[in-house]
C-alpha cells in the first residue's frame, strides 16, 4: 500500500504528532460526561436481528464515544461473514490470505468437527493488524453482539495494534496483505514448478523452526510488494554468494597457529538465535526459490511475534475497551435495556476465570486477567487506598485514561504484569505459585496471595509470560567449515529444563533445510552439556 | 473512511486448498481406512461418508519444546486453603506439560486418535481411485440419438420467436445509412445550390434553372424515402444448434444363481461386488436402471428385495438368465440409448449341456449389445461353466470374470476387473 509513509525505511525524520518522535498530540483527558442537551431522545433499537443500518447507526455513536476517550485508531472496515468464513479465517492463522498448507486443513478440519458437534462455539470476531484494520463480524451474531464485537475490535483491538510499541516496532499494518498476497502467489508458483511435495517438506521444516525466526532485537527491513519483487531477485543471487564461505575449496595456509586460525575461522563469529534467517542465508544446499520461501515463514513468524506477546495486554485492553465503550453508551442513553443485558452477558462470559481443579480450567484466561488488571489501574487512579498509594505511588490519583494509556503503549505482557499487577487483583484472582522442582519429590506452595507473597506471586506471574523462558532458549553455536560441514546448536536450560522429546523430529527438520548433519547439545545450569543430539541428513 | 462490506457471498471454501493437501498428505491411511470401511459396513450405506482415524503422532508438527524435569514456577488461580510452605503431592501423569506450549486436548476425545470426517464424495473418490470404466470410448457419436441444443451465433432465418430484435433493427440502421448516403449527399449538394440561385437576382433563365433543381430535389426526397425502415434482409435471427450428446444413461443386468447351491453367505458376496458396480457407474451416468434377474432352471426378472432374500431351491440353468436379458433389451433397452452393463454371480454350478450354450448366448447375442459384462463365481472350484467361460474371455474384451470367494477378496477384485491400464491395483 503505501511505503512511502514507512519512514523507518525511508529514513525520514519522525513527526512529532506521531507517537514514534514520543509525543502526542494532546494529552488525554477523562471526558466529562454528556450533556443533557447532547443526549439522545431516545436509545437506539435494539432488534436481536441487526440490519445494515443498524450497524452503521451503532458503529456511529461507538466510534463518535471512542474519539471522546481519545482512542487512536486505524480507519475500520467491517466486514460481514458467515460461520463457515469464519472458520476459513481461523484455518489460516486468521488471516485473510496465506499460502496453502495441509496443516491449514487440518486446523479447518478440527475446528469445522468441534463447530459441529456444538463442542465449541466460535470467536465472535477475527480482528487484522492491517491498515485499514479489517474486522470480521459474523452473520450469525445478534445485535447486541455486533455492538460488542465492533466495540472490541473495531476500537479496542485496533487502538492497541496502532498503540503499543511491539506493534510499531515489528509489523507493518499497512504492508502486510499485500505481502500475504505476495507470499500465497509465491508458494504457489513453486508449486507449479518443483512439485506440491518439495514444497511442503520444506514449509513443513519451515514451520517446525517457525518460533525461532524471529528477530528480538532489530527492525526487519520493510518493503512494499512492487520492492520486494525488484529486490527478490537480487535477494537471490546475493544470497546464493553468500554460501560461498562454506562452499570454499581454497587450501587454509599452512604457516599459521593452529589454535588462532580456528579461532579466526569460527563461524558464525557469535552465536545467532534467528535459526531461521541464519538458515536463509547460510544452508549451503538450498535453491534460491527455497530461501526465499524459508523468508517468507520468517516474515510471517516475525508479525506474530508482537501478538504472542503482548496476549494479556491485547485482549484485556479490548475488553476494558467494550465494556467501558458500551457502559458509557448506555450512560448517554443510547443503548436500550434488553441490548445492554446481552452484552454484559456475554461480557461475563468472557472473563470468566475457572479455578484450578475446574473442569474448565486450562491455564489463566487472557480477557480476564488483562481486563481485571486495566480495570483495577482505573480504580488505583481514581480511588486509591493506603495500599495502592504504597504500592503504586506514582499511578494513586492521576487521570486514569492517560495511565491507562502509557499502559498500554510502552509494554508487553511480561513487564506489564510485573509493573501493574496489584495486591487486589492477586487476591480477587487468589492467585497461588507452585514450585516444581525435580529434585524434590512434592511441589511446594511458594506463595499465595498474601503480604508475604505479593512480590514473589508477580515477579512468576511476569516470567509465566515471558517467550524467552516459555520458549527454550536454542541457538546457532557454530558450523564446522574445515571438516563436514555440520551445524552445531546450543539449548542453553533454563532452570535445568530439559527439551520435549520431539526435539530430535525438529533436528530431523532442521537437518533437512541446513543439508549437512546437525548436533546439538543441551547445556545446564553448571555448563555442562547434558545431552547430545546428532542427525544425519541420511536419517532426516 | 468507514465501511461495512458485505462478504458473505464471497467464496466460502477458502479453506478448500487445504483440505486437499491434507487429504494428500494422508492419503494412505485414508485408502486404508476407506478399505476397511467397505469390508466392515453394511451395503446399504456404503455410499456414505466415514470417519478417519488418523493417528495423532503422524500429524504433528513438532516444535522445541520444554519437557518434564528441572524447576519450573507455575501460578495458578483459585487457591482454597494453600498457605506458603505447604507440600503437594506430585500429580501423576504429566500434569501440565510445559507453559502454555500449544492447547491441551482440544477435543473431548483425549490425545488417541485424530479424528475426521470424509465427505461421501471424498468417500467415492478415494473408493474408485484409479478405476475406470473399460470401452467408455464406444460410446461414440454414431449411435447416440440424444440432442441438446445450444445457441450458435445468429442466422439469416429462422422461426419468428427466435427473431433477435436488436441485431435485427442494427442491420436495418446499417442498410438504411448505406442505401441513401449517395442520394443525401446528392440532395446536400442540389439543395445549396438552390440556395446560391435564389440569393441572385431574378432572370427567367434562373427561373427555370431553379425550377428544375426543385424537380430533382424533389425526386431525390422521393427516393430517399423509398428506402424501407425495415427490410426482410435486415431481420435476424438466434440461431440454435442441434448437438448430439453421448447418452448418460445406463442400465445394470444383475444376474444371479438362486439355486440351491447359493447359501446366504455367497449370496452376500455377490450382493457386494453388485453393489460396487451399482455405485462405480453411479460416478460416470445420469441416470442408472437396474434389472435383477434371478434364475436356477428357469429365470424371472424380480425387484431387489426378492432378489437378494427370496430363497428358492433346484437345479441350475444359467442359459435361461441369458435368454431372458437379452428379451429384456431387445424389449426395453434400445442399444442406441443405453448402455448396457452386466453382471452375473453364479457358484459355477450349470446342467452340464447349458454351459456351452450360455458362451454362445453370450459371444453372439449378448456381448455385442453391452458395454462390458463380468461373470465372478463366488466359488473357488472351476467347473463346466468357469471353462467355457475362460476360453470366451480369451476372445472378448467386454468380457470379464474373476473368483472371490471371500468377502474380503471383493474389493480388491472388482479393483482388478476395472483397473485403469498400466496402474497396479
Amino acid at each position: 500500500m503505501s511505503s512511502t509513509f514507512n519512514r523507518r525505511h525511508v529514513g525520514q525524520a519522525a513527526s512529532p504528532e506521531e507517537y514514534g518522535g514520543r509525543r502526542r498530540a494532546a494529552p488525554l483527558r477523562v471526558p466529562p460526561p454528556l450533556a443533557l442537551s447532547e443526549r439522545p431522545s431516545q436509545p437506539l433499537p435494539g432488534p436481536s436481528d441487526w440490519t445494515f443500518d443498524l450497524i452503521e447507526r451503532y458503529h456511529a455513536v461507538i466510534r463518535g464515544t471512542a474519539a471522546r476517550f481519545g482512542l487512536d485508531t486505524y480507519p475500520n472496515q467491517l466486514e460481514i461473514i458467515t460461520a463457515e468464513q469464519m472458520m476459513d479465517a481461523y484455518a489460516s492463522v486468521g488471516m485473510p490470505v496465506n499460502y496453502r498448507h495441509w496443516s491449514y486443513g487440518k486446523e479447518f478440519i478440527s475446528t469445522e468437527k468441534n463447530y459441529r458437534r456444538g463442542q465449541m462455539g466460535l470467536a465472535y470476531e477475527i480482528v487484522i493488524n492491517s491498515n485499514p484494520c479489517i474486522s470480521y463480524l459474523m452473520e450469525e451474531n445478534t445485535m447486541a453482539m455486533q455492538a460488542l464485537v465492533i466495540a472490541h475490535a473495531a476500537y479496542g483491538h485496533n487502538s492497541f495494534f496502532k498503540g503499543n510499541y511491539l506493534f510499531r516496532m515489528w509489523t507493518d499494518a499497512s504492508s502486510i496483505i499485500d505481502y500475504l498476497v505476495y507470499a500465497k502467489n509465491y508458494v504457489a508458483a513453486c508449486e507449479e514448478r518443483h512439485g506440491v511435495d518439495a514444497v511442503e517438506l520444506l514449509l513443513d521444516s519451515c514451520h517446525a523452526l517457525m518460533n525461532y525466526g524471529v528477530d528480538r532485537y532489530r527492525r526487519p527491513s520493510k518493503l512494499s510488494l512492487t520492492q520486494e519483487l525488484d529486490r527478490a531477485k537480487d535477494r537471490e543471487a546475493y544470497a546464493q554468494q553468500q554460501v560461498n564461505e562454506i562452499w570454499r575449496t581454497l587450501p587454509p595456509r599452512l604457516d599459521k597457529d593452529t589454535a588462532e586460525k580456528d579461532e579466526a575461522l569460527r563461524f558464525p563469529v557469535e552465536p545467532q538465535e534467528n535459526l531461521l534467517y541464519f538458515i536463509e542465508k547460510n544452508a549451503p544446499l538450498l535453491e534460491p526459490w527455497q530461501r526465499e520461501i524459508v523468508r517468507i515463514v520468517r516474515k510471517v513468524a516475525q508479525y506474530f511475534y508482537p501478538q504472542r506477546q503482548t496476549q494479556v495486554m491485547n485482549e484485556g485492553w479490548a475488553t476494558f475497551w467494550h465494556h467501558h465503550l458500551l457502559n458509557t453508551l448506555y450512560d448517554d442513553g443510547h443503548l436500550e435495556d434488553g441490548i445492554m443485558i446481552e452484552c454484559l452477558k456475554s461480557h461475563t462470559n468472557v472473563v470468566f476465570q475457572p479455578p484450578v481443579g475446574h473442569p474448565a480450567y486450562s491455564g489463566m484466561n487472557p480477557y480476564a486477567l488483562g481486563f481485571a488488571m486495566y480495570t483495577d489501574i482505573k480504580r488505583i487512579c481514581e480511588a486509591p487506598t493506603d495500599e495502592d498509594r504504597y504500592w503504586f505511588p506514582d499511578m494513586a490519583g492521576r487521570d486514569w485514561l492517560e495511565t491507562l494509556d502509557h499502559a498500554m503503549r510502552n509494554f508487553k505482557d511480561e513487564s506489564f504484569i510485573g509493573q501493574y499487577l496489584s495486591p487486589r487483583v492477586m487476591r480477587n484472582f487468589r492467585l497461588f505459585s507452585i514450585v516444581d522442582d525435580e529434585k524434590d519429590p512434592t511441589l511446594e506452595v511458594s506463595a499465595i496471595h498474601d503480604e508475604a507473597g505479593y512480590r514473589t506471586l508477580r515477579e512468576a506471574m511476569s516470567r509465566q509470560y515471558d517467550l524467552g523462558s516459555r520458549e527454550p532458549n536454542i541457538q546457532v553455536w557454530s558450523v564446522n567449515l574445515r571438516g563436514d560441514r555440520s551445524l552445531m546448536l546450543r539449548h542453553t536450560q533454563d532452570n535445568n529444563r530439559p527439551l520435549h522429546n520431539n526435539a530430535h523430529e525438529v533436528l530431523k527438520h532442521v537437518t533437512r533445510l541446513w543439508g549437512f548433519p546437525v548436533h546439538m547439545e543441551s547445556v545446564d545450569g553448571g555448563g555442562d552439556v547434558a545431552r547430545r543430539w546428532t542427525v544425519d541428513p541420511a536419517g532426516a | 473512511m468507514q465501511q461495512i462490506i458485505d462478504r458473505r457471498l464471497a467464496g466460502k471454501n477458502k479453506s478448500i486448498g487445504n483440505r486437499e493437501r491434507f487429504l494428500r498428505r494422508h492419503k494412505e491411511q485414508i485408502r486404508d481406512a476407506v478399505k476397511r470401511a467397505v469390508e466392515g459396513r453394511g451395503i446399504r450405506d456404503i455410499a456414505q461418508g466415514e470417519d478417519i482415524h488418523i493417528p495423532r503422532r503422524t500429524i504433528s508438527e513438532p516444535v522445541f519444546g520444554h519437557g518434564q524435569g528441572g524447576r519450573r514456577e507455575m501460578v495458578h488461580p483459585g487457591n482454597k486453603d494453600f498457605v506458603r510452605g505447604d507440600r503437594i503431592e506430585r500429580p501423576q501423569g504429566g500434569g501440565s506439560d510445559g507453559s502454555g506450549s500449544g492447547q491441551a486436548s482440544d477435543s473431548g476425545e483425549g490425545d488417541d486418535d485424530f479424528v475426521f470426517h470424509l465427505t461421501k464424495e471424498e468417500f467415492m473418490q478415494v473408493f474408485f481411485e484409479d478405476l475406470a470404466l473399460p470401452n467408455l470410448i464406444r460410446t461414440t457419436l454414431a449411435d447416440t440419438p440424444e440432442f441438446k441444443t445450444h445457441r450458435a451465433g445468429f442466422s439469416s432465418d429462422g422461426t419468428p420467436n427466435n427473431l433477435h430484435v436488436v441485431r435485427s433493427m442494427r442491420g436495418a440502421i446499417g442498410r438504411r445509412i448505406a442505401l441513401g448516403s449517395e442520394s443525401r449527399r446528392e440532395l446536400a449538394r442540389l439543395e445549396e445550390h438552390l440556395l446560391r440561385l435564389r440569393g441572385e437576382s431574378d432572370t427567367p433563365a434562373r427561373r427555370h434553372e431553379i425550377e428544375a433543381l426543385e424537380r430533382d430535389i424533389e425526386a431525390l426526397r422521393a427516393r430517399i424515402a423509398r428506402i424501407p425502415y425495415l427490410d426482410p434482409i435486415d431481420l435476424r435471427y438466434r440461431s440454435r444448434v442441434r448437438t448430439p450428446v453421448p447418452t448418460a444413461k445406463a442400465v445394470m443386468f444383475c444376474l444371479m444363481d438362486v439355486s440351491g447351491s447359493m447359501d446366504e453367505a455367497r449370496k452376500d458376496l455377490a450382493k457386494r461386488f453388485f453393489i460396487l458396480l451399482y455405485l462405480f457407474l453411479t460416478r460416470h451416468y445420469e441416470k442408472i436402471d437396474i434389472v435383477f434377474i434371478r434364475h436356477h432352471t428357469q429365470a424371472q426378472e424380480v425387484d431387489e428385495h426378492d432378489f437378494f432374500h427370496a430363497t428358492e431351491t433346484g437345479g441350475t440353468v444359467v442359459s435361461s438368465a441369458l435368454v431372458l436379458m437379452e428379451e429384456v433389451i431387445r424389449a426395453r433397452y434400445p442399444r442406441g440409448e443405453w448402455n448396457i452393463y452386466g453382471a452375473q454371480a453364479s457358484d459355477g454350478d450349470n446342467w452340464h449341456d447349458d454351459s456351452p450354450r450360455c458362451r454362445e448366448l453370450l459371444q453372439n447375442n449378448i456381448l455385442p449389445l453391452c458395454r462390458y459384462f463380468a461373470y465372478i463365481q463366488v466359488v473357488e472350484q472351476e467347473q463346466n461353466l468357469w471353462y467355457e467361460y475362460a476360453a470366451l474371455a480369451q476372445e472378448s474384451e467386454t468380457f470379464a470374470m474373476r473368483k472371490a470367494s471371500e468377502i474380503d477378496q471383493i474389493y480388491p477384485v472388482f479393483r482388478d476387473l476395472f483397473r485403469k491400464e498400466g496402474v497396479a491395483a
